[in-house]
């Protein structure tokens, strides 16, 4: 009885469950006059899930030490796109070149990570935000820095005329869907990318242990009771900085593993409104401020990704492709206006 | 010298533009004609910041919705093909009907987020767009009939993303102008704006403005003095409103072209960079700051594509500087004012 409730205590359905769960019947209600192959479709979702997964965990740290959903994810996001256009340049191919890729992205996103930090320890309980502009303001210095950095390699750089990086690089002949295509498994029509899904689980797994260590059960002290932690000595303000690093290292490298899937490095204001689906996407799992888990991360990302490429056909369907993507990012919105509501109802209940 | 720190800002931006000027060396006559253009397509849009600022809620970015009131009643009045007098006036009627109703909706929703206004209202800008989008480029053609086909794409569903909206400016063309530069402007929507700012500084000083006042420097003691606080900020959400939507009718009226899809966009940032370059902060803006910030950002907008092309020999760094400059902005404001709240608690 007990494994039930906690099981239903899981799964406990709200507004942002509710929604996508609608648009997902409204779908299949739609699903039978577009010709669809779900075989396909479940291939492919099992693809978009990991490949916008990691970005969808590097919230986790984040939220768990009580500093707000980051929408500051371009920052982290920028440092991956370093990390890469290093290997790229070195015309690194294979798995040498994903690895220099992360490595770099990685060691990049702890410096990134570290102003970040500093400038979210100042502003506390305005993360959010202070985020969305910190990472809004960060596109134009990294612009300004893709157009003047000193890359040679000719593929990287505008064919005829225009200086600096083009925006779209191809990785086609570099690392593209390295990670997809390691340890496929075939079972019928169906390919599972297990690589790609073992490495999800791996970074999982690590956000989980790091959730068992020392510092984690700082964090998710500092997060139910800031005063208290702060009595006992601990430095609150250290901590909050590994996490944001943390955040901005699985950010970087949730880019890279993005890209690969995608096949393009997509460099100046690509990553302009990433944060927001990766926002949603958590909220959709069941996040909330209290208690943000890995596996919120894992449900929010599939659910999400599924079901907006579920919407992709049926808006074909109807001879309204645009459909797709506006509904999309009308869920999107809407599901973080509803966070932000839903905390203010919260407060006014508790004063009472 | 704490006395001068609500000059820093505008005074950093006076020293770069001044650099500006001297790098991209363009004359005079071209600076002010193209801040002439600016001021009149913009000012109001700071503007209707002022009010909500004054209420405690911040910068109110979604009113970029306002600008989709107005957008929605030119689409209208465009599709019935009125003539110029005529649809101006009811376009101006119809975007009032739509910007009160918009701002009650934000306004109720900003009460639910109270303690975090700004990033609520972005939400809500992003959202309105989406909905915006979803009724033009879906719903026409679809659902909704328009009056004619001439809105539409040729393939029958959206409305085209471009509407010639050069019968607005007309109602003001024949009227008396203004001299400045090399050409001759219209000076009726000069005083429009001027207008419109003593209208706000009207409201910020009548009975109303002093109850947003005290909403806005403690919510517990207006509650306590008796004023409905839930209410009066409302009101000042849709005063917003209202104005952005005054705001968005002047832009394209002296542009002469409505961009159905992307005429709304990032307007909002730019309005609060500006205010904020002015002087403004979290907790007190004037119609003052206002009128400096319009100037001084962009000043420093129009020329760094060109100061960028001369100092660089590449336009499309001086694009990213001036977007750095808009965001910049905003960030610095953020750090400054919420750490110095935090000081004086």
């Amino acid at each position: 009885m007990e494994e039930i409730r906690k099981v239903t205590n899981r799964f406990k359905l709200e507004v942002p469950q509710l929604i996508i769960i609608t648009y997902l019947l409204v779908l299949t209600f739609f699903l039978g006059s577009a010709d669809i192959s779900f075989v396909e479709m479940i291939n492919v979702s099992l693809v978009k899930w990991c490949m916008n997964g990691v970005l969808v965990l590097s919230m986790v740290p984040m939220m768990n030490i009580g500093a707000g959903r980051n929408f500051g994810l371009p920052i982290g996001i920028c440092a991956g796109l370093i990390g890469m256009c290093f290997a790229v340049e070195f015309k690194l191919q294979g798995w040498s070149g994903f690895i220099v890729a992360l490595v770099v992205g990685s060691i990049i996103a702890i410096g990134f990570g570290k102003v970040y930090a500093i400038i979210l320890n100042r502003l506390k309980g305005n993360e959010e935000i202070i985020g969305t502009f910190a990472g809004f303001a960060f596109i134009p210095i990294m612009n300004v820095f893709w157009t003047l950095a000193p890359f040679t390699n000719r593929q990287m750089l505008y064919p005829v005329g225009g200086q600096g990086l083009r925006p779209k690089i191809g990785l086609n002949n570099y690392f593209g869907s390295i990670l997809d295509n390691a340890l496929q498994v075939h079972i019928g029509g169906i390919v599972i990318p297990l690589g790609l899904i073992l490495f999800f689980l791996v970074l999982c797994f690590i956000v989980h242990l790091f959730s068992k260590t020392k510092i984690g059960w700082i964090m998710s002290a500092i997060a139910d009771n800031e005063t208290f932690v702060n009595l006992s000595g601990v430095d609150i303000n250290q901590c909050r900085t590994y996490a944001i690093i943390f955040s901005t290292v699985l950010a970087a490298v949730g880019m890279c593993v993005y890209s690969q899937s995608y096949g393009f490095i997509e460099l100046y204001n690509g990553p302009f409104m990433m944060a927001f689906p990766a926002v949603s996407a958590i909220l959709i799992g069941g996040a909330s401020k209290k208690r943000t888990t890995v596996f919120h991360a894992l449900i929010g990302a599939y659910l999400y990704q599924t079901t907006f490429l579920l919407s992709v056909p049926v808006a074909n369907a109807l001879f309204m492709p645009e459909m797709a993507e506006i509904i999309r990012m009308i869920i999107t919105n809407a599901i973080i206006l509803y966070a932000f509501l839903h905390e203010g109802g919260l407060k006014k209940n508790e004063k009472i | 010298m704490k006395r001068y720190r609500s000059f820093y800002v505008p005074i950093s931006f006076l020293i770069l533009s001044l650099l500006m000027i001297q790098i991209s060396d363009v004359s005079l006559n071209f600076v002010s004609d193209q801040l002439l253009a600016r001021f009149i397509r913009n000012g109001i849009f700071v503007m209707a910041l002022i009010i909500p600022i004054m209420s405690g809620m911040g910068i109110n970015f979604a009113i970029s919705i306002g600008a989709i009131a107005a957008q929605i009643s030119m689409i209208i009045v465009v599709d019935l093909k009125l003539p110029g007098d005529q649809a101006l006036f009811v376009a101006l009627l119809l975007s009032l009907l739509f910007s009160v109703v918009f701002g009650n909706i934000i306004g109720i929703l900003l009460n639910w987020a109270k303690g975090k206004e700004m990033i609520a209202s972005i939400v809500i800008g992003f959202l309105g767009t989406n909905l915006y989008q979803l009724v033009f480029m879906v719903g026409y053609g679809t659902l909704i009939r328009p009056f004619s086909d001439d809105i539409l794409l040729t393939r029958g569903i959206g409305v085209k993303s471009m509407l010639d909206c050069m019968h607005f400016k007309s109602v003001f063309a024949e009227n008396s102008l203004l001299g400045i530069g090399g050409e001759n402007s219209n000076i009726i929507p000069v005083l429009l704006v001027f207008l419109i700012a003593g209208v706000v500084y009207s409201i910020a000083n009548s009975k109303i403005g002093y109850h947003i006042q005290a909403v806005g420097d403690s919510r517990e003691t207006a509650e306590k003095l008796g004023v409905d606080v839930d209410g009066t900020r409302r009101v000042s959400i849709v005063i917003s409103t209202i104005l952005a939507s005054l705001a968005q009718l002047m832009f394209v009226q002296d542009m002469g072209v409505l961009n159905v899809y992307t005429g709304h966009l990032k307007l909002e940032i730019f309005a609060a960079a500006a205010l904020l370059a002015g002087g403004a902060t979290f907790k007190k803006a004037t119609v003052m700051n206002a009128f400096i910030g319009v100037i001084l950002f962009h000043t420093l907008f129009l020329i760094s594509p060109i100061a960028g092309q001369n100092l660089f020999k590449n336009p499309a760094l001086g694009e990213y500087f001036r977007s750095f400059i808009a965001y910049g902005t905003i960030v610095y404001a953020l750090m400054m004012n919420l750490r110095f709240s935090e000081m004086e608690c």
